[in-house]
């Protein structure tokens, strides 16, 4: 079975600058995989270039076997390739609820319904909600996202991601700005997420991710640099020279 | 997670999910401006002509208030469509055919066809970009007309119009009693419209995209398709009240066409609050009746009053009229 998600000899140049350098990845089914790197890795343009935000100069990206280097953004979701934001890009004036709603009507296309009033499509709405239970937002459903703590809001992104049902699940900084004492619900909720949907996150807080990670993937200057698992890599001196520096994890 | 019952969760999530799923319920107060103008047709009797004008303007301003105020779309240009729908009627009207309803409904047509072709190029920008863009569109219609005389009568405006009877029975009358009746109709039925959409799955899409347009993206709505649909039936309605404007004043000149009437319906607009569905309907008939009254009383200046009410607004009221009658309501509620 081909892999859930696979990059072949991507690259990616602004002039003289490549953002992403001949990157051949693979991500399997089901896997829990970190993908970690100093500040201007090419971490974040290597997932707009997978979801779309980014047109690469050359190469090719597979999702199940098939190519997406052609879809759009919306195609690409429409295929079970979904994204959360580094900064939470949610839609902030609007209730909690509003914003998983919005995710699940898109997905079974109610969207498009420009007569039924939303409300009318009651199943949605439930759906919604139940998203919202397990991860301990229901009590806030009807309020304003604004209205909550920056640690709440990132788990709202990780809701409005579930809510497209995706099969591959790409988490940029999942708890970056998150203050100490909120990461634990985090990476609890990255735990229980379900075992069929491919995880690949990026994370600068080593802790989430020797905890999560299976497998580790460092890009540096927007080039594969090493892969392996959390131990290999916790081991490898190039990592510990270029990343990780002196310092023991 | 939480230490309710299993019970009062489900009581409680029953609670959340109805009050969300009823919020496009009519409430009481939508029924104001109704009963507002039908009490004044019979308190103002002599006004009844500056009643349609105000009703088909309010139509204009609901068709602007479903780009600008919730699809996030900002337009200079919308008098485009007012515009094509105006002259659409009139050119009917004055070449044989006189019919109003038919009239409106090729008005809407050909005014959505046009908000269609011209959206298919400028909806691919934003911001600025956007605002330059459509402000051309208008001024290329502008010209057109102007160049192109024979049809439309040029800088002299279209002249000669003539309109039956509606539905054969109902003259429109030198005192804008059919008119009155009739423009409110016809509003009643675009308001009803517009207010479905808002409230649709797809209105609500509209609200993610003015929101936040990458994350409806991100979450695989076809943004420029939904924009360019709303564009399209915004088109429609503005044209709907160029016609209205055409046929009760059984006059259609280049300044259908103008910025200024862009930028006066957007002022308006923002004096009622847009984003709000009611905002026109408070911001069109303060605006216009101030408009007549001061253009009677200090003919040469009114422009200066508007002015400075306009400035009043912005600084002290933003949200308009609506938005300090909310912000006064989320303050005795937190009381």
């Amino acid at each position: 079975m081909a892999p859930a998600l696979e990059t072949k000899s991507l690259v990616k140049r602004f002039g003289a600058l490549a953002v992403a350098n001949d990157i051949n990845f693979t991500l399997e089914r089901g896997a829990r995989h970190a993908l970690i790197g100093p500040n201007g890795a090419g971490k974040t343009s290597f997932v707009n270039l997978v979801t779309g935000v980014l047109t690469p100069s050359s190469g090719d990206i597979h999702l199940a076997g098939e190519s997406i280097t052609a879809l759009s953004r919306a195609q690409r979701v429409k295929r079970g390739l979904v994204r959360t934001f580094q900064i939470s890009a949610l839609f902030k004036k609007l209730t909690v609820l509003e914003n998983v709603t919005l995710a699940i009507a898109e997905r079974v296309g109610a969207a498009n319904d420009l007569w039924r009033p939303a409300g009318h499509h009651r199943d949605i709405i439930e759906e919604a909600y139940d998203l919202l239970v397990p991860l301990g937002l229901a009590d806030e459903a009807l309020r304003p996202v604004t209205e909550l703590a920056y640690g709440r809001q990132r788990m709202i992104e990780i809701a409005m991601a579930l809510a497209l049902k995706p099969k591959v699940l790409l988490l940029d900084e999942p708890a970056a700005g998150v203050p100490p004492r909120e990461t634990g619900a985090i990476i609890e909720t990255i735990e229980r997420l379900p075992a069929d949907i491919a995880v690949l996150f990026i994370e600068h807080d080593m802790e989430l991710v020797f905890r999560v990670a299976q497998r580790i993937t460092v890009l540096v200057q927007g080039a594969v640099l090493v892969e392996g698992t959390p131990a290999e890599i916790a081991e490898d001196p190039k990592v510990r020279q270029v990343y990780l520096g002196e310092s023991k994890h | 997670m939480t230490d309710l019952s299993s019970r009062d969760l489900l009581g409680d999530r029953k609670a959340v999910i109805d009050a969300f799923a009823r919020r496009h319920r009519f409430k009481w107060y939508e029924a104001i401006p109704w009963l507002a103008a039908i009490a004044c047709y019979f308190l103002f009797e002599s006004y009844h002509a500056l009643g349609a004008q105000i009703f088909a303007t309010i139509l204009f301003a609901l068709s602007l208030d479903l780009l600008i105020g919730f699809a996030g779309i900002v337009t200079l240009g919308h008098a485009a469509f007012f515009g094509v729908g105006a002259y659409a009627a009139g050119v009917m009207a004055a070449n044989g055919w006189h019919e109003p309803l038919s009239e409106v409904l090729v008005a809407a047509i050909v005014a959505a066809g046009v908000g269609f072709a011209s959206g298919l190029i400028v909806l691919r920008t934003a911001g600025l970009t956007l605002l330059m863009q459509t402000l051309v569109v208008a001024a290329l219609l502008q010209e057109l007309a102007n160049k192109w005389s024979s049809v439309t009568g040029g800088s002299d405006g279209l002249l000669g119009m003539k309109i039956d009877p509606i539905f054969g029975l109902f003259r429109f009358d030198l005192f804008g009693d059919t008119a009155y009746v009739y423009c409110l109709a016809v509003l009643f039925i675009g308001w009803l419209i517009a207010r479905n959409i808002v409230y649709s799955s797809f209105g609500r899409s509209l609200t993610g995209i003015r929101e936040n347009t990458n994350r409806m993206h991100a979450i695989g709505a076809p943004v420029d398709r939904r924009k360019l649909v709303i564009y399209t039936i915004s088109a429609a309605l503005a044209g709907v009240s160029g016609a209205l404007i055409a046929q009760t004043t059984a006059l259609v000149g280049l300044n259908t066409l103008a910025l200024s009437k862009s930028g006066e319906l957007i002022i308006m607009l923002v004096i009622g609050g847009i984003g709000r569905l009611y905002g026109a309907f408070i911001g069109v008939p303060l605006y216009m009746i101030a408009q007549d009254r001061f253009s009677q009383i200090d003919p040469i200046y009114w422009y200066f009053w508007i002015g400075l009410f306009m400035i009043f607004v912005v600084v002290f009221a933003r949200g308009g009229v609506l938005g300090v009658f909310e912000r006064f309501n989320q303050r005795r509620r937190s009381r």
